[in-house]
């Protein structure tokens, strides 16, 4: 059954006409995805490798019925296009973008609140559901579906774990980055409550990182309201404080947000902690005691 | 991004938030005329971008102007060690001369983003000058927290509802309330991260001012602040972090041995840790990104290895956006360049394109070590760089 992404998504590109939102359509297309239009204000008329371009999204969704969108358009411009979409009655909005500002990001998440719509990301490599779609720029072939859901702050490391799943014979559900971000539109509770309705999801990884109390939350939620195997990994252990890793959200600011503390709270949770980042697959075999 | 005290205070300042009279200089001969003018008392504060500077003895107080001569000259070239520089320090290449003002009372008072909401939010505390990450942790019942909305921006009663849970009335309330204010618009202008008050000074006479003042930038929004850029202090950052950040790379200097170069930020956390957990240290954390050219690619080898404590390079490279034969072709080209790099490097490619990848390193004149999987190229890098240790 797989969550939030399927064989009926219609999937609108912003961005398409620039070079990285034309690569990953594409691509995304070749993986099987309905990718049925795509967005840059001011080229509308045009056409992408046989998919017609539109100026808006709301001109977009009414000519084609899109769904959800995937969102490549520059940090500068990027927060607009995701209320552009969520305006548009758009009910997924995937943002591969990295580098927008947090204030932008507050704003977004202020429109967002009087819209039904769910923000995936920014600075995420995208939704997943293995054999059907994926909106993103994870490399499909790697995947296989299944029933592990995987959900992750990051991009290549989700990769790793879905590549250790797919060696120890283990499929994945959907797998969903929700990105390395402060401030994003999808936590890990919005994902990890979608996977327990799903009942084709047995089994759950979770990677985390330093920074923010995510961890420490999704660990509480599980604990209350999640009782099939969750196996949880977070990158960072060696991580000097005060320092940025890379993601915007990924620092340990004022002795808050370490990998020790996150571990401690997965682990107290029930989640099956592991200190290697090779053996996620493996472990997830072995909650599931196969 | 980070800025100097004197430069945060410049910010403040346009924004109404009072403090100290003061001048910057990089001349200990000035300081007499300047603490002249303050009246023949004065602060002499190191300015370096670390924190705990008072107690690595970089903040004196000079009673006279030849006094303020002297202390500005055992300031001015000291390598300032503090528990935020580590132990080589930090060197200082500027002072702030500020008037001396008798102090009543300090306060904390911050602005940071609270993540969980996603809005701003204000911290207030009545210990002043102490480390509020300890407060926090001893007594977290002692910090005020006030939320709000960056588009309304801290509404004033808001303002005065933190001035009065600090315990202030009457006029010193007031004035406090509206640089609370202040400082509130300052973050969400200036695109800050960070914007800190420590200590908040109460005056004798219940007038307040920022008696220090730290502010740091959401480095994604710096393109709509030229000021700010221009403001930053590249002898206050690693050499080899300015450089890798001209090429765009994302590059942690560390105290390790073995260097890594990784696509994605937490993939390089993770070969960070596995490296640690099979007996080794990092030298680095390296993200080269999606779309690392073959350039950069090459740049970020150089950077690397022209780290004297690297003994081992462990690439560890999972292929999405990052063609894996890409990073080959840039890894041996660097290679090809820099001719013997003196250490044996470690490489495991999975994802796109990987047998192309693959064919080019087996193809170049360089020995590589090759793996298979991350526990393998943990296991190869740290035998490479000499065993545990």
């Amino acid at each position: 059954m797989a969550i939030w992404v399927n064989n009926d998504t219609r999937l609108l590109v912003q961005g398409i006409t620039g070079k990285e939102g034309e690569f990953h359509a594409l691509g995304c297309r070749d993986y099987g995805t309905q990718v049925v239009a795509g967005v840059t204000p001011g080229k509308g008329g045009q056409e992408v490798q046989g998919i017609p371009v539109f100026d808006s999204v709301a001109e977009a969704r009414a000519e084609t019925g899109c769904n959800a969108t995937m969102i490549f358009v520059p940090p500068p411009f990027a927060a607009d296009a995701v209320m552009e979409a969520a305006a548009a009655g758009i009910e997924l909005v995937v943002c591969i973008t990295e580098g927008i500002p947090v204030t932008d990001m507050m704003r977004v998440k202020a429109f967002l609140q009087d819209h039904p719509t769910r923000l995936v990301g920014p600075n995420c490599p995208g939704v997943i559901t293995p054999g059907q779609a994926k909106i993103g720029i994870m490399p499909g072939h790697i995947h296989t579906p299944g029933k592990v859901g995987v959900v992750s702050r990051s991009g290549t490391l989700t990769y790793e774990a879905v590549w250790q799943l797919s060696n120890v014979g283990l499929g994945q559900s959907t797998c969903v980055g929700i990105g390395g971000d402060p401030i994003n539109g999808t936590n890990f509770i919005d994902v990890l409550a979608a996977f327990k309705d799903d009942p084709d999801t047995e089994a759950v990884i979770l990677i985390g990182e330093i920074g923010g109390s995510a961890e420490e939350e999704a660990a509480e939620w599980v604990q209350a309201n999640f009782d099939r195997p969750v196996v949880g990994f977070i990158a960072g252990a060696t991580a000097p404080p005060g320092r940025r890793m890379g993601h915007a959200g990924a620092i340990v600011a004022g002795g808050k947000g370490t990998a020790a503390a996150k571990k401690e709270a997965l682990t107290a949770a029930g989640i099956h902690v592991v200190d290697s980042p090779a053996v996620m697959g493996e472990t997830v075999l072995e909650a599931l005691g196969r | 991004m980070k800025i100097h005290e004197y430069q945060a205070k410049e910010i403040l300042r346009r924004y109404g938030v009072k403090t100290p009279r003061g001048r910057v200089t990089a001349d200990a001969s000035e300081a007499r005329a300047i603490c002249e003018e303050f009246g023949g008392r004065c602060v002499v504060k190191a300015q370096i971008h670390a924190g705990g500077r008072g107690k690595g003895g970089g903040v004196k107080l000079a009673s006279s102007p030849d006094e303020a001569v002297s202390v500005a000259e055992q300031i001015l070239g000291m390598q300032l060690v503090t528990p935020q520089t580590g132990a080589e320090g930090q060197l200082v290449q500027k002072v702030l001369i500020e008037e001396a003002l008798d102090i009543a009372t300090e306060l904390y008072l911050g602005v940071i983003l609270d993540r969980q909401s996603g809005l701003p939010l204000i911290m207030a505390s009545a210990a002043g000058g102490m480390d509020i990450e300890e407060v926090a942790a001893e007594n977290p019942d002692a910090i005020l927290k006030e939320a709000f909305d960056p588009h309304l921006g801290l509404l004033p009663f808001q303002a005065r509802r933190v001035a009065a849970g600090l315990g202030l009335s009457g006029k010193t309330a007031r004035q406090a309330a509206t640089l609370i204010s202040a400082l509130a618009k300052a973050y969400v202008d200036t695109d800050s991260s960070l914007a800190e008050i420590n200590p908040l000074l109460i005056t004798g006479d219940g007038d307040v001012l920022a008696l220090d003042a730290k502010i740091g930038f959401d480095d994604n929004a710096l393109f709509r602040h030229a000021d700010i850029v221009a403001m930053r202090d590249l002898a206050e950052e690693n050499p080899l972090e300015v450089e890798a950040s001209e090429y765009g790379l994302n590059y942690i200097k560390l105290d390790g041995n073995i260097a890594c170069m990784v696509n994605g930020a937490g993939l390089a956390m993770a070969t960070m840790d596995i490296i640690k957990l099979f007996g080794g240290e990092p030298a680095n954390f390296l993200d080269v990104g999606g779309s690392a050219s073959q350039e950069a690619v090459k740049n970020a080898f150089r950077i690397l290895v022209s780290d004297p404590a690297v003994k081992a390079v462990l690439i560890n490279i999972f292929g999405g956006i990052a063609r894996t034969d890409r990073i080959a072709r840039g890894v041996v080209g660097a290679i090809e360049e820099l001719g013997d790099i003196g250490v044996p490097v470690v490489v495991r490619l999975e994802g796109t394109n990987v047998e192309e990848g693959r064919r080019v390193l087996q193809e170049a004149d360089f020995d590589f070590i090759v793996a298979t999987h991350m526990t393998d190229a943990a296991e190869k890098a740290v035998a490479a760089a000499g065993g545990e240790g």
